[in-house]
């Protein structure tokens, strides 16, 4: 009999996504649902949609989700964690909708230390209303509302959101991933798992940001995507681990 | 004369509103008002229009620069739907109560939940009591026009007061229409530079936004509801302006079929013009049926209303929102006080149609006649029904 190797996680839904080919999305919905079927936490996980590309989140993962208004997410899941403390809660969110809309909800929900998850998908644009300037749009980077690249003057700087909350107490664990080879899916899978790690261990705020690709707006083929984040969007974001309260890692920590 | 052109009406839009010579724009995107934003940006990028493009943060955001750069006296713009304009919200009554003639196009959407993305007047009725004058434009030309208005009508030294443009999303946003664009010139000789009454300048230094408690907030409640009533003299004469000099006239009400009508139906927005079509189909019929479409919503023209309903004996009010639990669709509870205080009192008939974005075709018009003509007992109805929805 031939060994199953592969498959389609538990947790995804049979839905064909609707996300365009090359996108980042489906990826990262694909590491949640395998993390949460490797953790066995199914039943007791919800999810938090955005207003964004990823809105039919709800689609995809066969779990408890509760959709929120845009960039509204961790205040959503504030509520939901401090009511079902018990479970695990995680916001899914876009660059528009985590560091424009809903830099506030963020900033506040990681200061109190709430003891939730976000990944925060940064594709440098707002992917679903047409490819227009994003907080973490780079500077040059031609976007629908900026024809002539983002420049500084008029638009301000990439926000760095890892690098920003990582500044806050409350924030347990903060690090930027991207999709772009086997390797770094698997990092991103990590991480993935390393969050949802913190909020068992009731360590406070968890953030995976995840650089990923949007061909459509970028106007690339996905490889070509693919190799921008790595050639251009990286050198902006560093991949890097920004806060880490985890006890293994401050073991590391103590030994260097 | 202008150049007719085959445009997106967005797009249009977007002309019609750089060559009012803006200095500022400030946006938020959001469908199906985005095109009017990134084509002003375009604009901007290109040297067309000489102005601040801001992209902000939020809809919320966006209010408030265009309150600040108002204030300085720019000539300030922005647009937006459905949540955007609920998180305006807290701004609206601002901008009116600061006097800032902020004009603004709303790309018509439903409000969620559940969530969606096609038109129907959610988002504009909850925003009735602001202070905004507010709009609604049936065709791709409307929206252009009412928007060069609006800059013309708000700056005028005897209203001072924020204009909004209603434009059904999709429906009438997303189409290519065939639009005469005013030139430069013209536009130029119809809408002179802002004059601001009051601005924020060293030389001169004023408070905007003052804190004003039980002694005075009447007193300013009182004379901002007198500044929009007011507005509407104005209103009037900017449209007799704006028909002599494109031929295009427009009026606070308008009547289509409706003088021997014994049937009245009510529109406002895009929907008229799928409205007209049936009318022409029951008039074939020899049925004695007309159309009023209510293009001016703040201020509300009570008079014309009165003026258009006269010969009624049935009217059917169609709304695009709901007022749950209240009296049915708000332009049926407005229309019938409107003629509560007259001496005609048709039997009156209330449909809340086309929600969400469903698609209303010819059909549906006709059929609302039918169950109308159908009742027979002729008393005033104080009902209202969910058209076309499954139970
Ligand atoms: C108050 C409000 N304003 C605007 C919108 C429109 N809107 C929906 S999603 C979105 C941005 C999406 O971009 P991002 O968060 O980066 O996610 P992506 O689609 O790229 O995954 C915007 C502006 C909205 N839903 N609500
Ligand atoms: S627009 Fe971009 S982010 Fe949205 S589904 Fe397509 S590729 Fe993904």
């Amino acid at each position: 009999m031939a060994k199953v190797i592969f498959q389609r996680p538990k947790y995804l839904k049979e839905n064909v996504f609707h996300y365009c080919p090359g996108c980042g999305h489906s990826i990262a919905h694909r590491l949640i649902a395998e993390v949460i079927e490797e953790m066995g936490i199914r039943g007791i996980t919800i999810g938090v949609p955005p207003a964004g590309c990823a809105v039919l989140a709800y689609n995809y993962f066969d779990l408890d989700m509760i959709e929120a208004q845009h960039g509204r997410g961790p205040a959503l899941a504030t509520g939901l964690k401090r009511t079902l403390p018990d479970r695990f809660v995680f916001s899914y969110q876009g660059d528009g909708d985590l560091a424009a809309i809903g830099i506030a909800e963020s900033f506040h929900a990681a200061n109190r230390g709430e003891n939730i998850t976000v990944f925060f998908i940064n594709n440098a644009v707002y992917g679903m209303t047409g490819g227009q300037m994003a907080p973490t749009t780079i500077l040059e980077q031609r976007t629908t509302t900026t024809p002539a690249g983002r420049h500084k003057t008029l638009d301000g700087y990439p926000v760095k959101v890892c690098e920003l909350l990582s500044q806050l107490p409350g924030v347990a664990y903060a690090q930027r991933c991207t999709l772009t080879s086997p390797a770094q899916v698997n990092k991103t899978k990590k991480a993935i798992r390393k969050a949802f790690q913190c909020q068992k261990d009731a360590l406070g705020f968890s953030i995976v940001e995840i650089l990923s690709p949007c061909p459509t707006n970028w106007k690339m083929s996905p490889i070509d995507a693919c190799k921008w984040i790595d050639e251009v969007m990286s050198k902006e974001f560093p991949l890097d681990v920004f806060k880490d309260i985890t006890p293994a890692a401050q073991k590391n920590t103590e030994a260097v | 004369m202008g150049k007719r052109v085959g445009l997106e009406v967005t797009v249009a839009v977007a002309e019609a509103v750089a060559l009012c010579r803006i200095d500022m724009a400030g946006g938020y995107p959001i469908t199906p008002q985005s095109h009017i934003a990134e084509h002003l940006s375009n604009l901007v990028a290109d040297g067309v229009l000489d102005a601040e493009f801001v992209t902000v943060e939020s809809e919320h955001s966006a209010m408030s620069a265009v309150i600040g750069a108002s204030a300085t006296g720019a000539r300030s713009y922005t647009a937006t739907a459905s949540q955007g304009l609920l998180l305006m919200n807290e701004l609206l009554p601002i901008a009116s109560a600061m006097r800032l003639p902020i004009c603004m196009a709303i790309a018509n959407r439903a409000v969620s939940g559940p969530l969606n993305i096609l038109n129907d007047h959610s988002d504009i009725m909850p925003q009735r009591d602001t202070g905004w004058i507010t709009l609604f434009a049936e065709n791709g030309q409307e929206a252009v026009d009412l928007s060069i208005q609006a800059f013309k009508i708000a700056e005028h030294k005897d209203v001072m007061l924020p204009v909004c443009v209603n434009i059904d999303g999709f429906q009438l946003t997303h189409m290519v229409e065939p639009v005469e664009m005013p030139t430069q010139e013209e536009v130029d000789k119809f809408l002179p530079p802002f004059a601001p009454h009051a601005t924020l300048h060293p030389a001169k230094p004023v408070t905007m936004g003052a804190f004003a408690m039980s002694d005075y907030f009447a007193e300013i409640m009182k004379a901002k509801d007198e500044a929009i009533k007011n507005s509407k003299k104005v209103i009037l004469e900017v449209w007799d302006e704006w028909g002599k000099m494109f031929g295009r006239n427009y009026k606070a009400v308008e009547s289509y079929r409706a003088q021997d009508a014994e049937i009245l139906m009510l529109t406002m927005g895009s929907m008229g013009e799928t409205a007209q079509v049936a009318i022409d189909e029951l008039r074939d019929k020899g049925i004695k049926a007309g159309l009023v479409k209510l293009r001016l919503w703040r201020p509300f023209p009570f008079e014309e209303i009165r003026a258009a309903l006269k010969n009624a004996k049935k009217l059917i009010v169609t709304d695009r929102a709901c007022s749950f639990g209240g009296p049915g669709g708000p332009v049926f509870s407005e229309i019938k006080s409107a003629l509560y205080a007259g001496d005609h009192h048709p039997a009156i008939y209330n449909f809340i149609y086309g929600l969400g974005g469903r698609d209303v075709p010819v059909q549906d018009f006709t059929g609302m006649f039918e169950k109308v003509i159908a009742d027979t007992d002729n008393k005033a109805k104080d009902t209202y029904e969910f058209w076309g929805v499954r139970e």
